[in-house]
């Protein structure tokens, strides 16, 4: 996807406790208000950014605690984009984990569809990860234009 | 600090209406309130109502697929009523509604 200029951009990071799951989604919401994006596609990011950060907390850092780092980048003609990035353990297969109902975890009653959601809910989905390095996860998503041509709103 | 799910009895059935975002931070509260009420009550049929359920991720799909597990152990099974579009979106996804009923309000 060519990339035009960024027009704002939200960085922040935040402690791997499950409170934050909450947090990353409120803070998504706030930098997403700009926009206007329609109720479906901030729907759509809340849950993408949702299964993101969940996963860094619950498989990133499975003991320890970490940073989960959030990147949140608006561009020109409405490309939004969000990184969200753990230095925790990292996926030995990327592939692999992104298989739908694939969890390494069914024990803690996980369903093993995070990938699948955020497949499914954004344009563009990219992970990169080492083991013992971490994990990035990169969605995008274009935000549809509410000014039709020819109308004012 | 208000409840995140309250329960109606009714014959052979248990509604939990579960109320707020359902993510891993508060599923696991409403596990072990919701085992904890099959443990006691012993019910054929436990009803999850999502009309006060303004979010979920995939974290409630694993918390439905817990409690189907765990109501057929005990010979019960499972219902999902007053989904949002959203929600239904979501357990669509999930496929899980080819072995987990749903149900119109009755
Ligand atoms: N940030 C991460 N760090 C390490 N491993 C990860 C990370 N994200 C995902 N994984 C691995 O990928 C697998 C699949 O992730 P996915 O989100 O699709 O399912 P899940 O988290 O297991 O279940 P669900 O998201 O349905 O609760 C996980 O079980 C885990 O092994
Ligand atoms: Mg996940």
């Amino acid at each position: 996807m060519a990339k035009t200029k960024p027009i704002n951009r939200m960085r922040c990071s935040l402690p791997a406790i499950s409170i934050n799951e909450q947090t990353a989604r409120l803070l998504l919401s706030a930098f997403l208000m700009q926009a206007d994006p329609t109720a479906e596609e901030l729907a759509d990011l809340k849950t993408a950014v949702s299964e993101a950060v969940t996963n860094a907390i619950v498989h990133g850092y499975p003991d320890s605690g970490g940073q989960i780092f959030i990147t949140a980048t608006l561009y020109e003609d409405r490309l939004f984009r969000v990184q969200i990035r753990d230095t925790g353990c990292g996926i030995e297969d990327i592939p692999l984990a992104m298989t739908p109902l694939y969890t390494t975890s069914p024990e803690e009653e996980r369903a093993g569809l995070g990938f699948a959601v955020m497949e499914a809910f954004c344009d563009r989905i990219r992970v990169s990860s080492r083991t013992g390095k971490g994990t990035t996860v990169t969605l995008e998503k274009r935000l549809t234009s509410k000014q039709e041509p020819g109308k004012t709103r | 600090m208000h409840d995140s799910v309250r329960f109606e009895k009714e014959n052979n059935r248990l509604t939990a209406f579960l109320c707020g975002e359902l993510d891993h931070h508060t599923a696991g509260m409403l596990r072990l309130q919701i085992d904890h009420m099959i443990s006691l009550q012993r019910p054929k049929e436990l009803i999850l109502d999502f009309s006060a359920v303004p979010f979920m991720d995939s974290s409630g799909i694993g918390l439905i697929l817990g409690r189907h597990r765990k109501m057929t152990e005990i010979g019960g099974s499972v219902f999902l009523q007053q989904m949002s579009p959203r929600i239904a979106q979501m357990v669509a996804l999930s496929g899980i509604e080819k072995t987990i009923g749903q149900k119109e309000e009755s």
